[in-house]
């Protein structure tokens, strides 16, 4: 009795742990395939062709597979949301971890969230009908569809990433490090920014490189509202098309295993090694600089 | 003296503009969210009837309503969580209540941290490339359920573990205590006791799979489809790529504006209405563990 529950114990153990590897195995396979269906666009054209090529004409003939344009417009999207993202996830995560009152809190905080789980095609669905519309009035352009518009919709995709997790770095500093500061005869202002700050500096990068990685890999909003054409943008109110536009607008009429069809998994690759690149750099900057304790500041 | 009183001053105006600062940007979320709930509010209500919701697509989808797509949704949400939830479930045990710091962890928690950072559209290729072609599952249920499975689970580990780690130590030694193997102490005392918190996982995770469309694109929604699914290889409709076909695809896109402001509350108001309920059940939650 007592050896049969020992051994389903351990048995159990090792069970949890095949299940927990699941993750692992998913991006694995992710990886996997993406690799064995977008490798075979190299016999056709090197990479460095593909990658700085500056024309995307997949279904021209001869068919141009240069992806330059398509990592420009998503380079540019991803970071002009940035520029507004950035103080706006910060600002907020201040707010909410020094200065609101606890019933604040307790309403920002859900709006934040719920922010966050708006549905995107619901947010590129509204930059569609509702924004594009005002800045082509308000600004003059020739369209409301272009970089600017998807820049800001994918601001207030990143914000609550953004927001979460620096506000979970900035609340987790030894409140010792701001009486010290306090005592000194610094100002909340300055505590905040000469001692808080610095010390969550590392939480607060690891929350925007993960904010730009969610932007960079959006589709629906950069689908429905970047404009979609394929060319280097020359001001923020010029149409883009960004890697994840491309692979979702043209998958469909890609002729299964064509070239075209390669293509758009080596752009899949592309994107993907961008956000895992994000998420490594993300991931060693919150364990390599983490505040332990008060001694290390 | 009069020196520092006057940087005294200047300090604190300073000080009252930079928190200005601080509670506005705090409230232009709120704004954001406002607004957008709000035009589709404005917009969509007048869309909204029995007949809507309750009918399918008519005159290659300029009338009727979206029952299909509102199906097809539902059995994606189910079949992604009758995959996602007993997998996210286990691995929260695992890391929360087996795993010791050090490598494997560190490797489980990387994949985990990577996975919830895939694109969604590279779930969209994995899913067409795995489970559509190299699996033969075809455009179905099935493939697009396993895709957007895979996409919510690490939104469902995550919350296990944090609802495992709120379960006080004290009642882990209590069971072992009595002579509870650690296997009966997880299932019989840990895992009911948190309940509440994984549960909430599970709606947050149902509410992510409900909204996304790029995973589902390729694997398992198509434009339109003329009868309800009867099996889990059927393709079928799905609100959010209803909403993305009826505003770029259509030839009729500006007289079908109603349907897709429709449409697109109804999928708000399933979203929002979810993500709503688990942030109260878990505030709630939260509350009584403290007093724990």
């Amino acid at each position: 009795m007592i050896f049969s529950q020992k051994y389903k114990d351990r048995w159990m153990k090792y069970f949890f742990l095949t299940v927990a590897t699941a993750s692992v195995s998913i991006l694995v396979m992710i990886t996997l395939f993406l690799f064995m269906e977008g490798i075979p666009i190299f016999q056709k054209l090197s990479v460095m062709d593909f990658l700085f090529g500056e024309y995307w004409y997949p279904t021209a003939e001869p068919p141009d597979f240069g992806i330059f344009p398509l990592i420009a417009g998503s380079l540019a999207v991803t970071f002009l949301s940035a520029m507004i993202s950035i103080p706006l996830g910060v600002l907020t995560a201040i707010y909410l971890a020094e200065i609101a009152s606890y019933q604040f809190r307790e309403i920002v905080k859900p709006v934040v969230e719920l922010l966050a789980s708006l549905p995107s095609v619901v947010i590129g669905f509204f930059g569609m009908v509702i924004v594009a519309p005002f800045l082509q009035e308000v600004f003059d352009v020739a369209t409301g569809l272009n970089l600017f518009n998807a820049a800001l919709m994918l601001a207030f995709m990143s914000v609550p990433t953004i927001c979460s997790i620096s506000e979970d770095a900035i609340y987790s500093v030894p409140v010792s490090l701001k009486e010290a500061s306090l005592a000194l005869g610094a100002t909340s202002l300055d505590t905040i920014v000469r001692v808080t700050i610095p010390a969550s500096i590392s939480g607060i990068s690891t929350a925007v490189i993960l904010g730009m990685s969610r932007a960079i890999g959006e589709t629906m909003v950069v689908l429905m509202v970047a404009g979609g054409a394929a060319m280097m943008p020359g001001s923020i109110f010029d149409p883009v098309r960004p890697l994840p536009a491309s692979i979702a607008a043209e998958m469909a009429e890609a002729p299964y295993r064509g070239d075209h069809y390669y293509a758009l998994f080596a752009i899949g690759i592309v994107l993907f090694a961008f956000t895992f690149m994000f998420n490594i750099v993300a991931d060693y900057v919150s364990n390599r600089y983490r505040q332990v304790g008060e001694a290390t500041l | 003296m009069k020196i520092s009183t006057i940087t005294g001053i200047r300090k604190k105006r300073i000080q009252s503009f930079c928190f200005f600062l601080f509670r506005m940007a705090a409230a232009i979320n709120g704004l954001a969210l406002a607004v957008i709930i709000y035009f589709m509010v404005i917009n969509g209500w007048k869309a909204i009837t029995w007949t809507f919701l309750t009918q399918p697509p008519l005159d290659s989808m300029t009338r009727g309503g979206i029952l299909p797509c509102i199906i097809g949704t539902l059995c994606l949400c189910i079949g992604a969580m009758a995959f996602a939830f007993p997998i996210g479930v286990f691995s929260g045990i695992y890391i929360n209540e087996y795993a010791r710091p050090g490598k494997l962890l560190r490797i489980i928690r990387l994949g985990i941290s990577n996975l919830a950072g895939v694109p969604s559209v590279v779930f969209g290729l994995f899913g067409l490339a795995f489970f559509v072609t190299y699996l033969e599952m075809g455009v179905s249920i099935l493939a697009g359920a396993l895709t957007l499975g895979a996409m919510s689970l690490p939104v469902i580990i995550g919350s296990t573990e944090e609802a495992l780690k709120s379960v006080p130590d004290t009642y882990r030694e209590a069971s072992l205590a009595l002579g509870a193997t650690k296997l009966q102490t997880i299932f019989r005392v840990v895992v009911p006791t948190a309940m509440p918190g994984i549960l909430t996982g599970g709606i947050l995770g149902i509410s992510r799979a409900a909204g996304e469309t790029a995973p589902i694109m390729f694997t398992a929604a198509v434009f339109f489809s003329p009868k309800l699914p009867q099996s889990i290889f059927d393709e079928i409709m799905a609100l959010p790529y209803h909403i993305y076909v009826l505003a770029t695809a259509g030839t009729e896109i500006e007289t079908t504006r109603p349907l897709q402001y429709g449409t697109s509350l109804v999928l708000i108001a399933l979203v929002l209405g979810m993500n709503l309920t688990a942030i109260i059940l878990r505030a709630r939650l939260r509350k009584k563990m403290r007093q724990i």
